[in-house]
């Protein structure tokens, strides 16, 4: 009788800990999800506030505005329809230029500059993000002008 | 002409695969010769692929741009190793490594057989056969390295500078070796899934292999981590990067395999545990490759995308994991298990160190596929940020690390009969050192502390194991025996101890410097002395002088490099890295801020080369324990 009602403890513990760990689990893994938003759909307002999300799209030509003091930058991006105005106080990857496809993780700010923590632009100078790329492909005009300066590699 | 040889050969290889396999159907109503065939067929496939590989290394360094994955992947001004290591660079070519090492790990597994039951045997050998024809079609099919170009090109595109480097020379072999070897020990579980048995003896015979697969693994992934490390130029050395979870979601199955089989062999327990965990090992290493070379990942791993391949890869994986898992389902059932076993057993220790294996490789598993999964259906792009990992995974392996230092004590204090006694004295003698440590230590906080406990916790105590085997047994042989088990957790130990404090004390600066500029950090004065510029071989670059002192003392000029390569234009950052056991000094040039002002990087990273240092002992661990397995069995033969 003693062993079997231990057994039950034994059982209800495990359960209440299986149940507290995967709660924990879930909640972390919602909280570390990051989404990815065009500049097209954060002006239309579809964007997670307060959180930090990553943006794509190519850097605008005559954009880059770097100061000759920090490593304070400001550029815009644009995916040929919006484009939206980024500043980041760090080191640019090498493939970082205009015209190239990038990939940025920040926040939003109150006045509508994405305040950026990290840029991506990575391993090839023809190379175009695959997000970048998808939200690119709703302008089909768009896409053929970017095909035009950067061959799309396949 | 070369390239037509090559080609050729692949198909013969392809044709030498189907008669391995079509042999028994086709010929076991005319003859019962059949198995002689197998067998000389299972050995042939190696020469024949060695031989298509060799013939791409020669395109290669002869210039063959007629080539198409020669004149993407090469240029004439590239030097002649980077010509040979641009062989398998790229898709087409990694391909056929993977086919080579395929058709390698046949050839050892059809030579190291022989003590097997024939009928086990052929089959076996039969189910590798089935694996080579699977990627050989998907060469032939959608990736073949021979291929010819429409139009000849004068001047090949160059390797993506990134892969002009020693570390990503040995990376992808290594890597493959670890991935394809898996194969010998999938095709076995699957024949005792045929068989409906698994017997002790079998499990000693596949353990081996799973060991050296295992040590392989390793090796690839630390190299990765290790290239990554100088190469991509801001000194991380893992990134929860989809690519990497391929590579360590194997891992991480194979470590819970070579532990589970050391039950099956020893109490003929988990057989069919083992078995599916086999199965999942192998399809987790063919997920890799799908991930990498589909292209659905974007990385430095995916060269090129193209739908067919994903599809046939997809295809592929479908077959290949839903029919093992279909075959286990129908059969593993039949084999008979011995499930009871002791609470406080070295038994239910495996079992709980594979569930947190199983569960670690699960979160990971959900953090990789998750994000794809949304993706397919168009419902949403998202991305798992690092913290996740490091939040979820830690917690399951911190019980995990325990837990290896504590079964010694367990065993040794069952042999005593007061297992409380010595587990808390352990545990005292560990704590106080621990804490004795952290004295010397700058900086400290509780993670540190757990981390420098962790690893005198398994060092000590796997040690102190190892010590009163040999004491109690007086016999060289068991220190031997155990030499292997014991570096491997060691190992272990190192890699968490160097983990857990570059990860907490490093110092990470970015700031801008001028020429005559000097920036202090921790005790180090890196003076910014000269630019200066040069021509590489086929590149152009600025480096940057760097002078190290502390304390007055000179010790080291570092000179990170920006280099522009010619053929496509491609800028890149070398580090410059004073590299020591205690610690690394790490610098990298930003960009240019103006005149002669850069912005740089400038790190202090104290154990980091402990992280490779621990992997490197495991793998020596694992190979040892491989080679004294096999040199113990002679002597007892011989006896």
């Amino acid at each position: 009788m003693q062993k079997r009602t231990l057994r039950i403890y034994y059982i209800i513990f495990i359960l209440i800990s299986l149940a507290v760990i995967f709660t924990l689990f879930i909640k972390t893994f919602n909280e570390n999800l990051l989404f990815y938003r065009s500049p097209s759909q954060i002006n239309a307002g579809e964007f997670p506030e307060n959180y930090i999300f990553r943006i794509g799209g190519v850097v605008e030509d005559g954009s880059l505005d770097k100061s000759k003091e920090s490593m304070n930058v400001k550029f815009s991006i644009t995916d040929y329809e919006k484009s939206i105005n980024i500043s980041y106080n760090g080191i640019l990857p090498d493939l970082f230029r205009e015209g190239q496809g990038v990939v940025i993780r920040g926040k939003l700010g109150s006045d509508g500059v994405f305040y950026a923590e990290e840029v991506l632009a990575k391993h090839d100078e023809t190379y175009m993000p695959p997000e970048v790329l998808d939200s690119l492909k709703v302008n089909e005009k768009a896409l053929q002008d970017t095909t035009r300066s950067m061959t799309i590699k396949k | 002409m070369i390239a037509y040889i090559g080609s050729f050969l692949i198909l013969i290889a392809f044709m030498n695969a189907s008669l391995l396999v079509l042999s028994k159907p086709v010929l076991s109503r005319v003859t019962s010769e059949y198995d002689s065939l197998i067998l000389s067929t299972s050995k042939l496939q190696f020469p024949l692929t060695f031989l298509a590989f060799i013939c791409l290394i020669f395109s290669f360094l002869g210039d063959d741009f007629s080539l198409r994955y020669v004149s993407a992947n090469s240029n004439s001004a590239l030097p002649y190793f980077y010509k040979i290591s641009a062989t398998w660079a790229g898709h087409e070519g990694s391909m056929l490594l993977w086919c080579l090492i395929l058709s390698f790990w046949m050839f050892m597994a059809s030579v190291y057989s022989k003590s097997l039951d024939k009928q086990f045997r052929l089959k076996f050998l039969n189910i590798m056969g089935l694996l080579n024809i699977g990627f050989l079609a998907f060469l032939i099919f959608t990736s073949n390295p021979f291929e010819k170009n429409i139009s000849i090109p004068i001047e090949g595109k160059d390797l993506n500078p990134l892969l002009q480097d020693f570390g990503l020379i040995i990376h992808p072999p290594m890597l493959y070796m670890g991935y394809v070897g898996l194969s010998v020990v999938f095709s076995f579980a699957l024949t005792c899934c045929l068989q409906n048995d698994f017997k002790p003896e079998w499990a000693k015979w596949i353990r081996p292999w799973a060991l050296i697969s295992w040590s392989f693994l390793t090796l690839g992934i630390a190299l990765g981590s290790w290239w990554a490390y100088y190469e991509l130029g801001w000194g991380g050395w893992w990134f929860w990067d989809p690519v990497e979870n391929a590579s360590f979601m194997p891992w991480l199955i194979t470590t819970a395999l070579i532990h589970s089989l050391i039950t099956c062999e020893q109490k003929s327990m988990f057989k069919n545990w083992t078995i599916l965990l086999a199965i999942m090992a192998f399809s987790l290493s063919l997920l890799g490759t799908f991930l990498v070379r589909s292209g659905i990942l974007i990385s430095v791993h995916s060269f090129a995308n193209d739908p067919a391949r994903g599809a046939f890869i997809l295809l592929f994986l479908f077959i290949v994991v839903g029919g093992s898992l279909l075959l286990y389902l129908k059969n593993a059932s039949k084999m008979n298990d011995n499930t009871s076993f002791d609470l406080f057993s070295k038994e239910s220790f495996f079992l709980i160190n594979n569930i947190l294996l199983v569960t670690a490789t699960f979160t990971i598993l959900l953090g990789t596929m998750y994000p794809l999964m949304l993706d397919l259906f168009g419902l949403e792009k998202i991305s798992v940020g690092v913290p996740y990992y490091n939040s979820v995974f830690l917690p399951i392996m911190t019980p995990l690390v325990l837990l290896a230092g504590y079964i010694p004590i367990l065993f040794l204090s069952k042999r005593k009969n007061n297992m409380t006694k010595h587990f808390f004295m352990s545990l005292i003698i560990i704590l106080f050192f621990s804490l004795g440590s952290l004295l010397f230590m700058t900086q400290y906080n509780l993670s540190i502390l757990l981390g420098v406990f962790i690893f005198m916790w398994i060092t000590f105590n796997i040690l102190y194991d190892l010590v009163t085997k040999y004491l109690n047994t007086k016999n060289i042989k068991t220190l031997f025996s155990n030499i292997g088990m014991t570096l491997a957790h060691i190992g272990l130990a190192v890699f968490i101890l160097g983990a857990t404090i570059v990860e907490n004390n490093k110092v990470e600066k970015e700031i801008i410097l001028g020429l005559g500029e000097s920036v202090k950090v921790n005790d180090y004065t890196f003076l910014f002395s000269e630019i200066i510029e040069y021509d590489g071989p086929n590149y152009s670059a600025i480096k940057a002088k760097f002078i190290i002192n502390s304390d007055n003392q000179f010790i080291a000029n570092l000179y990170p490099e920006k280099r522009l390569y010619f053929s496509n234009d491609m800028p890149m950052t070398e580090a410059g890295i004073e590299p020591g056991l205690t610690r690394d000094l790490y610098v990298t040039l930003g960009n240019l801020i103006s005149d002669d002002r850069w912005s740089v990087r400038v790190y202090h990273k104290p154990l980091v080369r402990l992280i490779w240092l621990g992997a490197l002992m495991m793998v020596l661990g694992g190979i040892l324990s491989v080679i004294i397995r096999k040199k113990h069995k002679k002597l007892s033969t011989q006896v």
